[in-house]
C-alpha cells in the first residue's frame, strides 16, 4: 500500500507535468527568445512566449534621424535579406514625396530584392535541414550565400547590412563585374538548388521528421495575421508583389508557390519554390533590363554626383542638405508594403514635414506571426516544436525591432 | 602558386634525440591555443556573419574551433556577436559565469562593443559593463576575416597566458570589478 | 455579379450604419483613412471584418503615435486592415486623451492584435480593455514609464562612457 493507489489516474498525471525552459540561448543561433514549455513527458502541453531580448527601439531612433539614414536602421530588422527592407523603405519615402523611379532602376531594384530573398529562404531551409540532423545542406548552400554576398559587394560594397540604394534609385549602375557575377549565379545556383533538393525533399527521413508538425489552418493564419511563406503553405495565396505591385512586379511573370495544410514540410517546400520563382525573375529582369538612368530627378534627396560637388555651387549646397539632413519633407502619412522574406514588411509613416518622421511604424511580419507559435505546438513533440520554430524562419531583429 | 611553407616557430627549449623540454606553460598554451572550443552567443547581425565564418568559406575550424560547445561548461570562447539589451544582460552574465576557467570572451561587432549604432535606452551600451572582455572585433558588422582576426588574437593570448594568472592577484581584482566571486 | 469595392462605397455604407462616430474621412495616397471615436472603434472593425461585401478580413497592424500638441486627444491607435478578397485597404484612426487612454480591444476580432496591442500597451500605456494579458512585451517588466511617448529621451540617461556633447545632443 503506497501514497499512490488512493490517487485517480487524472490526478497522477496533473502532477506529473515538468516545465522547460526553451531559450533564450538556444543553439543553432535562430536568435533570442523564451518559451517556457508545459510538457507532459515529450508532449507539450502549453507554452509561455517571452519576446524582447535584443530590443533595439528602432521605432523611437527613427524619429530622431533625419530619412536617409533610418535605411541603417532599417538593414538591420531582417538583416538576411536587408536590401528588401531597404529598397521598403526607399519606397515608402519615394511615395511620400510623390517621385516616379525610372524603369531601370526599377528593374534593379528586383533583381537585388531577389537576390535577398533567395539568400534568406537558403538560411532558412538550410537550418531546417541542420535542425533535423542534416547539416551537409547548410554547408553546401552556405557557399552560395557568399556567391550572392559578392553580388551585393560588386553593388553596394557591402556583404549583409547592404544600406543599399538611395531615395530616388540606386547610387550607381551595376557595373560590368556586377552582370557578370548575375550571370554566373543564375547559371550555377540551380545545379546547386537541385543538389539541395535531392538531398531533402523526397527524403524518407526527412519528410517523416516534419510532415503534418506544426500545422495551421488557412483561417487561423489570416486570424494571426500570417504573411508570406507561412501563410501561402497554408494554403491562402496571398503576395504583396502581386496584390499590390511595386517596383514593376507587375512587368514579371511568376508563380506563386501555395501549400495546403500549413505544416512545416509545405513551409519548406514553398521556400524552395520561391527560390526557383525568384531566379525566373532575376532572369526576365536581366533579360529585359531598360536603358535609362538608375535614379529619378529628386536633388532634395539624392547626393549629386562627386564631380559637380566639387565644382558647382549647387551641387555642393545640395550634397550638405542630404547629407545634414536638413531636407524638408512633405507632410501626411503613408503606409507602404513590400513583400518580404517573411512576408508582408510594412512601413507606415507620418511626417510633419520636419527632418526626422513624427512615427515611424514597422509592420514586422516575423513579431506578428510568432504569436501563433504555441498554438502549432501544443499536442506535438519537442523535436518537432524545435522544427516548427526554424521552419518559421523568426528573425531575431525583426522580431523585436 | 607559392609553394614556399612557413613552419610555425617552436617554443625556446632543450632539444636532443627524441625529446623537447621547454617550459609547461608554453606546452599548454600551446595546446590550449590550437584547439579553442567557442560557445557562439549569436544574437543578431553579427551572428549571421559568424555563421558564415563557421561555414566553409571563411572555415573557423581549421583554427582548432571545431566543435561548437553550447554548453557554458565544456566551452572555452564566448564569442558575443550582435546587440545584448539590457533585458538579456543577466542571461549573458549567467552564460559567463557558468563557464569554467580558464575562459576568454570575445566581443564581435560594435553593438556588443559599445553599443553600436544602438545608443537608446533598452540597449547595453557594451557587454564590458557586465563581463571582461580580452579582444574587442570591431564592425557592423565585421567581415570574417576580421573576425578571424580576433580570433587569432585570442589565440595569441592563450598562448602566452602563464598559467597561474587566474589564480593571480591582478585576475582577482579585475573579477572584483565586475562583482564575480 | 461582383460590386466593385471602392473607398466611396465603403464610405457610403459606413455613414449608414456608423453616422455619428466617423468623425473624418481622408484618402492620403489613395488609403481610406476614418478617424473615429474610441469607444466604437471594435464595433466599426467587426463590421468592416463581418460585413459580406466589404469582408476585411486581415488585420494588417495596430500601432500608437503620441502628438503632444493635440490637448486632450494625445495619444492615437491607428490600425490597418485590408479586404484579400477586394484588394482594399482600411486605416482606422482613434485618439485617446492622455490622461485615460482607453480603447476596446480588438483581440476576439483578430489574433493578431494581442501581441501588437501589448506592444502597442509597452510603448505608449494605451490600456485596451478586455485584453487577455496586458502586459509588457518588448521593454523589461520593471520599466515604469512608457518610452515612446515623446516627452522621454532616446538615450539612456545614466550611460557613462558617452559624452553628450559629441554626439550633438
Amino acid at each position: 500500500m503506497n501514497e499512490f493507489d488512493d490517487k485517480s489516474v487524472e490526478q497522477l498525471e496533473e502532477n506529473e507535468y515538468t516545465t522547460l525552459n526553451l531559450g533564450p540561448t538556444h543553439p543553432a543561433t535562430h536568435g533570442i527568445f523564451q518559451n517556457i514549455l508545459t510538457m507532459d513527458g515529450e508532449i507539450i502541453v502549453d507554452a509561455v512566449q517571452t519576446v524582447g531580448y535584443i530590443h533595439r527601439a528602432f521605432e523611437k531612433i527613427a524619429e530622431h534621424r533625419p530619412y536617409n539614414q533610418i535605411t541603417t536602421l532599417t538593414d538591420r530588422l531582417n538583416y538576411c535579406s536587408s536590401p528588401i527592407n531597404n529598397m521598403g523603405w526607399h519606397m515608402t519615402v519615394e511615395k511620400l514625396i510623390g517621385v516616379d523611379i525610372p524603369k531601370r532602376a526599377q528593374y534593379m531594384r528586383v533583381i537585388i530584392m531577389e537576390l535577398a530573398r533567395i539568400a534568406d529562404h537558403v538560411v532558412c531551409n538550410a537550418v531546417v535541414g541542420v535542425d533535423a540532423g542534416a547539416l551537409t545542406g547548410f554547408t553546401y548552400m552556405f557557399q552560395w550565400r557568399e556567391k550572392v554576398y559578392d553580388i551585393f559587394e560588386q553593388i553596394c560594397g557591402a556583404r549583409l547590412t547592404t544600406n543599399i540604394g538611395r531615395i530616388g534609385g540606386l547610387e550607381r549602375d551595376f557595373n560590368d563585374e556586377a552582370y557578370k557575377k548575375i550571370k554566373e549565379f543564375l547559371h550555377d545556383f540551380p545545379i546547386a538548388l537541385t543538389e539541395f533538393s535531392n538531398l531533402l525533399e523526397r527524403n524518407r527521413i526527412f519528410v517523416d521528421r516534419i510532415a503534418k508538425t506544426g500545422p495551421i489552418t488557412a483561417n487561423r493564419a489570416m486570424e494571426y495575421g500570417f504573411t508570406g511563406p507561412n501563410l501561402r503553405a497554408a494554403g491562402v495565396d496571398y503576395d504583396v508583389r502581386v496584390m499590390n505591385p511595386y517596383s514593376s512586379y507587375q512587368d514579371f511573370e511568376f508563380d506563386i508557390p501555395v501549400g495546403t495544410n500549413g505544416d512545416t514540410y509545405d513551409r519548406f517546400m514553398v521556400r524552395q519554390n520561391e527560390m526557383w520563382q525568384s531566379l525566373r525573375i532575376i532572369k526576365q529582369a536581366l533579360d529585359n533590363m531598360p536603358q535609362g538612368k538608375w535614379y529619378a530627378d529628386v536633388p532634395d534627396f539624392y547626393l549629386p554626383p562627386k564631380e559637380d560637388v566639387y565644382t558647382k555651387m549647387e551641387a555642393l549646397i545640395y550634397h550638405f542638405k542630404v547629407v545634414m539632413g536638413e531636407t524638408d519633407v512633405p507632410k501626411g502619412e503613408v503606409y507602404h508594403s513590400v513583400e518580404g522574406g517573411n512576408g508582408e514588411v510594412g512601413f507606415y509613416l507620418i511626417s510633419d514635414g520636419g527632418r526626422a518622421p513624427l512615427r515611424l511604424h514597422f509592420r514586422r511580419p516575423s513579431f506578428i506571426y510568432y504569436q501563433a507559435y504555441p498554438e502549432m505546438i501544443k499536442g506535438g513533440m519537442l523535436s518537432d516544436a524545435i522544427l516548427t520554430m526554424s521552419s518559421m524562419n523568426v528573425i531575431a531583429g525583426e522580431l523585436d525591432a | 602558386m607559392s609553394t614556399e611553407l612557413t613552419i610555425a616557430k617552436a617554443p625556446a627549449g632543450l632539444e636532443g634525440p627524441g625529446f623537447f623540454a621547454t617550459n609547461i606553460d608554453k606546452v599548454i598554451g600551446l595546446a590550449r591555443a590550437n584547439s579553442i572550443w567557442p560557445l557562439p552567443f549569436a544574437t543578431s547581425c553579427c551572428g549571421i556573419e559568424f555563421m558564415a565564418t563557421m561555414g566553409s568559406n571563411y572555415d573557423l575550424a581549421r583554427f582548432g574551433s571545431e566543435r561548437m560547445s553550447f554548453s557554458p561548461r565544456q566551452a572555452d570562447l564566448l564569442i558575443v556577436a550582435g546587440t545584448i539589451a539590457k533585458k538579456m544582460g543577466p542571461v549573458l552574465r549567467q552564460v559567463y559565469l557558468q563557464m569554467a576557467e580558464p575562459r576568454w570572451v570575445i566581443s564581435v561587432g560594435a553593438c556588443a562593443s559599445t553599443g553600436g549604432i544602438f545608443d537608446t535606452y533598452s540597449v547595453l551600451q557594451g557587454i564590458d559593463r557586465i563581463i571582461p572582455v580580452d579582444v574587442y572585433v570591431p564592425g557592423c558588422p565585421p567581415r570574417p576575416e576580421q573576425i578571424l582576426e580576433g580570433i587569432m588574437k585570442i589565440q595569441e593570448l592563450v598562448k602566452n597566458e602563464p598559467i597561474r594568472r587566474r589564480n593571480g592577484e591582478e585576475y582577482k581584482a579585475l573579477m572584483q570589478q565586475y562583482g564575480i566571486q | 455579379m461582383a460590386q466593385e469595392i471602392t473607398n466611396e462605397y465603403i464610405v457610403e455604407k459606413l455613414k449608414t450604419h456608423f453616422e455619428n462616430d466617423v468623425v473624418t474621412i481622408a484618402e492620403p495616397y489613395g488609403l481610406l483613412t476614418l478617424v473615429v471615436h474610441a469607444p466604437k472603434a471594435h464595433e466599426i472593425i467587426a463590421w468592416l471584418k463581418n460585413d459580406t461585401q466589404i469582408q476585411a478580413a486581415f488585420l494588417t497592424d495596430v500601432c500608437g503615435a503620441h502628438f503632444p500638441e493635440l490637448v486632450g486627444q494625445e495619444l492615437g491607435v491607428i490600425y490597418h486592415l485590408h479586404s484579400f478578397v477586394n484588394n482594399v485597404r482600411i486605416r482606422i484612426k482613434a485618439f485617446l486623451p492622455i490622461t485615460n487612454p482607453t480603447i476596446p480591444t480588438i483581440t476576439d476580432l483578430f489574433a493578431a492584435a494581442n501581441w501588437q496591442e501589448r506592444e502597442t500597451f509597452d510603448f505608449y500605456g494605451i490600456i485596451f480593455e478586455g485584453h487577455p494579458n496586458l502586459t509588457r512585451i518588448m521593454n523589461v517588466d520593471e520599466m515604469d514609464y512608457f518610452p515612446l511617448r515623446k516627452e522621454y529621451p532616446l538615450e539612456d540617461g545614466t550611460r557613462t562612457d558617452k559624452e553628450d556633447k559629441y554626439f550633438g545632443r
